[in-house]
């Protein structure tokens, strides 16, 4: 089984995120950065359980610049086999899954997993793209996926429920929680990273369909208003008028 | 019920730009790997004064057990600074575990990688390094502590082995150990190291009971009364005090790491505190008084923490002097058990309860401050080292 796991790079879930250049750009400055939660615990860990289960292989790949060497590293670190690192530098959706489409229709993937967004953008558009791109089959939020033969079943969450999908061949599965348990690295596996393939691909020509204007913060909280038990009336009206939630 | 781990590691200097990203991945594995073994489990753990056998397995696989043991020999072969990273970590989990993760390393692997010889090396260190052997180390006895060249334990030739007597005092791991690097005197008074091992006649390992400090952590004696050791079991390559000192040296290296870890869990959660207790209508953290304290824990952290990455460096580079090593051990354990301290008080009554680590930590602190050199012996090396005057004895 050949499978290709699809990471993100995103700001650490503590990060108090911030704009530059007139609100926007997200300001990278002292930020952490981390592999997308969905495409490591779930992708990359369930990819893990198959490989280790039936044999075969996992590469990594990301789309991004030198920086982004220390989250596949870290892939690498938890297990998997060798990396591919497409050298361009955009987080637009249409653009990353198109380099990533690109180069998997070459190698004859088994199946290509990513999480089911990324914590920053997200967008939850790149698995989708990848597999129109590639012309095969695509299974969004699966929270399971076996392998028997050449025959994958995913369970899917959807609203209220769950839906049981079987694919055959070549197929995108973007993965949610219930698929796997995080794995931490260990000492063995950072040590062995050290030495696993990263090839740098230079990126192919694609047009940028969409471009962000501008970013928003929410609101920031307002201070809470108590009101007087006796002064229920009081309290409607500002329900109604301010609240607007009655 | 444990507390989730609400812990985020202060960086005020950015210090993390001078560490390698593989330097960050260790630490943030060990990081992660105490957030889900350690915290967990830690309060009960002392509360009990139990030892946590089942996290030997687990500190193995994050690497805690030689680091810096070349990979020939079962370790990892990192440099200076990961180990030091490893220590704060653990520490921030607790002192006790970092104490048994230090035993194992410094104490134990980097004696018998250091002074022994290849047999030792190759039938010891894979399985210290593994976790599947857990050793001990006996420098200090009943009434030789700050001054271990005084040691009575001694060994007799008796041609193949060696007859070993005498009994060694406060040893970390010592209940559960299978082999205890031991230092005697042989006939003449020169000081040896060597393995002794469970099982062997004459060798028991009495549990110390009533420790208000470190009671995660096992802690015993070693007792001698005629023990045949054999003559291979003694290392080949040092005699005399710089045998057991080299050790120490490594090990109060991984300290002045470790406890900026404890002091680290302490202000994190002061600061937390600070921001959700209201007094007087306002959060704690809004007074000055309070403030003065936070301010002066980061302030505190920080230094230590350059002070330990630039002491890392230097031993890198094979520079660093045993001076500068009890500097920053005694300077970065003082610094700890101070926050913790400060940190508890800010804490109120909350503070002296298991559901916050801070009173924890300042008890384990009261070992670290006396253990592997105390705070005044300390002093008395860096006063030797300006002024060239021993004023030990």
């Amino acid at each position: 089984m050949k499978i290709l796991v699809c990471i993100s790079k995103v700001p650490d879930t503590t990060t108090k995120i911030s704009f530059v250049d007139n609100d926007t750009k997200f300001n990278e400055d002292k930020v952490q950065f981390i592999v997308n939660p969905y495409d490591e615990w779930y992708a990359l860990v369930r990819a893990l359980e198959l490989t280790e289960k039936q044999g075969g292989t996992i590469t990594i790949i990301n789309v991004g610049p030198a920086d982004n060497d220390q989250i596949i590293r870290k892939a690498l670190a938890i297990g998997a086999n060798d990396s591919v690192r497409i050298d361009g530098n955009s987080n637009e959706s249409f653009y990353v899954a198109s380099q990533i489409a690109e180069y998997a229709k070459t190698q004859g993937y088994d199946i290509v997993m990513t999480g089911k967004e990324t914590i920053d953008y997200n967008g939850a558009e790149v698995g989708g793209m990848i597999a129109e791109l590639m012309g095969v089959p695509y299974v969004s939020h699966a929270s399971t996926l076996d392998v028997d033969g050449g025959k994958a079943t995913m369970k899917r969450n959807i609203e209220g429920g769950y839906e049981t999908v079987e694919v055959t061949g070549t197929f995108v599965v973007s993965c949610q929680k219930g698929m796997a348990e995080a794995r931490i690295p260990n000492m063995r596996g950072i040590m062995a990273a050290r030495t696993k393939p990263l090839t740098i691909v230079a990126p192919v020509n694609v047009a940028q369909l969409t471009s962000i204007k501008v970013f928003t913060l929410p609101p920031a909280k307002a201070a809470v208003k108590l009101i007087s038990p006796d002064n229920v009336a009081e309290l409607v009206n500002l329900l109604h008028t301010e609240a607007k939630v009655i | 019920m444990a507390r989730t781990d609400l812990f985020q590691a202060p960086d005020y200097y950015l210090v993390d730009d001078l560490l390698t990203d593989e330097q960050k991945l260790i630490r943030d594995s060990v990081r992660a790997w105490v957030k889900k073994e350690v915290s967990p489990i830690i309060e009960e753990a002392c509360q009990t004064a139990t030892f946590p056998k089942h996290l030997i397995k687990g500190l193995a696989s994050v690497g805690a057990f030689g680091p810096y043991i070349p990979t020939e020999y079962g370790g990892a072969g990192l440099d200076q600074i990961s180990y030091g990273l490893i220590m704060q970590e653990l520490e921030r989990g607790d002192s006790g575990i970092r104490s048994t993760a230090s035993v194992q390393s410094s104490l134990v692997m980097y004696p018998i990688f250091t002074y022994g010889s290849e047999e030792q090396k190759r039938k010891y260190l894979p399985k210290l390094a593994a976790g599947e052997m857990m050793g001990c180390f006996g420098l200090t006895e009943p009434d030789h502590g700050s001054n271990p060249n005084g040691m009575i334990t001694n060994f007799k030739d008796a041609g193949d082995h060696v007859i070993l007597n005498g009994a060694k005092m406060w040893i970390s791991n010592a209940p559960f150990a299978d082999i205890a690097v031991v230092w005697a005197k042989n006939e003449h008074g020169v000081i040896h190291g060597l393995v002794v091992e469970r099982g062997m006649e004459g060798f028991t390992t009495p549990e110390t009971h009533g420790k208000w400090s470190l009671r995660a952590s096992a802690t015993g004696e070693l007792v001698f009364d005629n023990v045949k050791v054999p003559k291979e079991n003694i290392f080949p390559n040092v005699k005399g005090l710089k045998g057991p000192l080299g050790c120490l040296n490594s090990a109060r290296y991984g300290i002045s790491w470790g406890v900026i870890g404890a002091a680290m869990d302490c202000y994190d959660a002061a600061l937390r505190y600070s921001k959700q207790r209201i007094q007087f209508g306002k959060p704690i953290g809004a007074f000055q008084l309070q403030q003065k304290k936070l301010a002066e824990m980061i302030t505190e952290i920080t230094k230590a923490q350059l002070l330990s990455w630039r002491l890392g460096v230097l031993k890198n580079e094979h520079r660093a002097t045993p001076q500068q090593i009890s500097m920053a051990k005694r300077n970065n354990v003082n610094m700890a058990l101070e926050i913790t301290r400060n940190a508890r008080q800010m804490l109120g009554g909350m503070g002296i309860t298991g559901e916050y680590p801070i009173m924890r930590h300042m008890m384990n602190l009261e070992s670290v401050v006396t253990y592997e050199g105390t705070h005044d012996i300390h002093l008395l090396i860096t006063g030797m080292d300006v002024t060239g005057f021993n004023a030990f004895e």
